[in-house]
């Protein structure tokens, strides 16, 4: 954007620049906090300084000795990626169908994926955690793998139909021309080309997978399948006798890493799937 | 305005369509039909289970709530109608969680829509570092809820957080009602002020440039520009934001947890939920909070759609599709 007339002066891009400030110092704050603690030793953990006065690796060697957080941490990846790719597949053909087809029944799709948006997951817990129990799927991966593909079906069948619509019809038409069915139009031409489109909504849903507290701390009883956020609140109940906060604060900042990561690396992307989904969904 | 003419540009779009496919072949009632079968059966995986694990257990909560039903005494079970609800409805607790939930939903909803339109403002018009400033923004958003909530929690705690020396020595904020609130409030706000903006941002991506410069010309200033022109525009947008947020904020469970348990009278209804199902055990209760948060959540969603009319989500989308 040229700007308002062209007349870019440098106290206005100064302004700007302070304000860039502003964001980047409310954004940060917090986080370089929880790594700032998990850095400190011991002795110096309880200073109320923000930088580190002492530095060292113990907290992590620690968490990464226990198996406690370690397998909490291979729940929190195996669940998160298997929740997505769940989702991400059947919320693709779903949105396929919702961008490109006519079939009745379209609507009710859409309408049922909003209604299960702004579902409260709360009100699912209690009835989950008693049929849980009775199919004996309380406390295991798919327990919690189920409700976590629920409630990213409406976030993936919005981002990928937004990302569809987006895709140029007549490649599709030129393919059935050729004599592809509509099957073979799906896979081979619109699926590659909506590749970008499908690698962004698995982000955001790993996201919320990888987030989630509620389902993880009622639906699991041991580290049989506690992912990480779970698994946390209870080094806190666990150790009364030693002060947790900087095997907690380490814990934490493992499972920070992979979100800077796709943040860093792919911010257009969640950005562009991020909006699309929400408003032209 | 601009949602309604493009709402009329995609249906033409979609006759054109249709007009080209029938010119193009004569035996449509094959293709048609393919079409339909293979639009059910990719919806179907996806119906199925978003109806599978939502309907079912809620329906079945429905049941349980019209039971004496306590994990601790299960030969106790039995049918008991509302009896449940009034014991619920009739609770203080309940009330307090209540007016707790909607006070942090009003208040946090209101900074957020403020700081999140400032901040997709940012984002979207600064002549500077406009990726970084983007890149930095999503980092709250991304963070899993309970880190920052422990952040936060740290940074509160007397003697460890560079927060809590600022008001003073061992005032121990996060055991007093009201400061807590306000952390809680303040948590809730910052992890989402970047998702509402972005939502905001789409809704300004949507104002024509040439407007603003119209505007400008006329002589509007820049307050008058951004309610007057910036701000009927992005309706429909600030609108889905609203909804999306307000029915989020009313769930608030992680930050709750982390933060204070619940102490103090800071409970919301989710933790009273999970407080009565998970460590009192009591299915019969638990399960009648899961189904009057529902209502409550119907309600709101129910409202914003009335209020708002053709502009909120849910006939946004039909128009769309």
């Amino acid at each position: 954007m040229a700007g308002l007339g062209g007349t870019e002066t440098l106290g206005r891009k100064s302004r700007w620049a302070i304000l860039d400030l502003v964001v980047v110092v409310y954004a940060l704050v917090p986080v370089l906090w929880i790594m700032s603690l998990s850095f400190k030793t011991t002795k110096t953990l309880t200073d109320g300084n923000f930088i580190p006065r002492e530095w060292t690796l113990d907290n992590y060697k620690a968490i990464f000795q226990t198996s406690e957080f370690v397998r909490a941490l291979g729940n929190s990846i195996g669940i998160a990626i298997i929740s997505t790719v769940i989702a991400v597949v059947l919320g693709t053909m779903a949105a396929y169908a919702v961008a490109r087809l006519d079939f009745p029944g379209k609507k009710a799709l859409v309408g049922v994926s909003l209604l299960v948006a702004m579902f409260p997951q709360v009100s699912l817990v209690s009835p989950l955690f008693e049929i849980e129990r009775s199919v004996g799927l309380f406390n295991t991966w798919p327990g919690l793998i189920l409700p976590y593909i629920t409630f990213a079906l409406p976030l993936s069948i919005y981002t990928l139909s937004a990302f569809f619509r987006e895709i140029p019809w007549e490649l599709e038409k030129a393919a059935k021309m050729d004599g592809a069915t509509p099957a073979q139009a799906f896979r081979k031409v619109i699926a590659p080309l909506a590749a970008p489109g499908v690698f962004t909504t698995a982000i955001l849903v790993f996201i919320l997978c990888w987030n989630d507290f509620l389902f993880a701390i009622s639906l699991t009883s041991t580290s049989a399948s506690r992912t990480v956020p779970a698994a946390l609140s209870f080094f806190t109940g666990a150790s009364q006798f030693e002060d947790p906060t900087g095997s907690i604060s380490a814990a934490a900042v493992v499972i920070t890493v992979p979100i800077i990561v796709f943040v860093l690396l792919f911010q257009r992307r969640i950005v562009a799937g991020l909006t699309s989904g929400a408003v032209k969904g | 305005m601009s949602m309604q003419s493009d709402m009329s540009q995609s249906v033409i779009g979609a006759d054109a369509v249709k007009r080209s496919g029938g010119r193009g072949k004569v035996v449509l009632s094959e293709g048609k039909k393919a079409e339909r079968k293979l639009g059910l059966m990719l919806i179907a995986p996806a119906a199925i289970v978003m109806v599978a694990v939502t309907g079912w257990p809620i329906i079945y909560s429905v049941w349980l709530s019209l039971q004496r039903f306590d994990l601790r005494f299960p030969e106790k079970q039995a049918f008991v109608g509302l009896e449940n609800y009034g014991t619920v409805l009739s609770n203080g607790y309940w009330w307090t969680a209540f007016g707790v939930t909607s006070l942090i939903t009003v208040v946090s909803v209101v900074f957020e829509l403020v700081l999140g339109m400032g901040l997709a403002l940012i984002m979207h018009r600064t002549l500077v570092g406009r990726g970084l400033v983007r890149t930095v923004a999503l980092i709250p958003y991304g963070i899993v809820t309970v880190v920052a909530a422990f952040s936060w929690r740290y940074a509160w705690t007397d003697g460890t957080g560079y927060l809590a020396s600022l008001f003073g020595q061992d005032q121990a904020l996060l055991t007093q009602r009201v400061p807590a609130l306000a952390i809680i409030i303040l948590a809730e706000v910052w992890k989402t002020v970047p998702f509402m903006a972005l939502l905001l941002m789409a809704g300004l991506a949507l104002v024509p440039e040439d407007l603003l410069k119209a505007a400008a010309m006329d002589g509007a200033n820049g307050w008058q520009r951004f309610t007057k022109v910036m701000i009927p525009v992005m309706k429909p947008a600030i609108l889905v934001a609203l909804l999306f947020r307000t029915l989020d904020a009313f769930r608030i469970f992680d930050n709750i947890f982390i933060l204070t348990s619940g102490a103090q009278n800071t409970s919301s209804v989710s933790m009273q939920t999970y407080n009565n199902l998970i460590k009192g055990l009591n299915l019969g209760i638990g399960a009648t909070m899961a189904v009057l948060i529902f209502i409550t959540v119907a309600i709101i969603a129910f409202v914003f759609v009335k209020l708002f009319g053709t502009a909120a989500p849910g006939s946004d989308q039909e128009g769309r599709r």
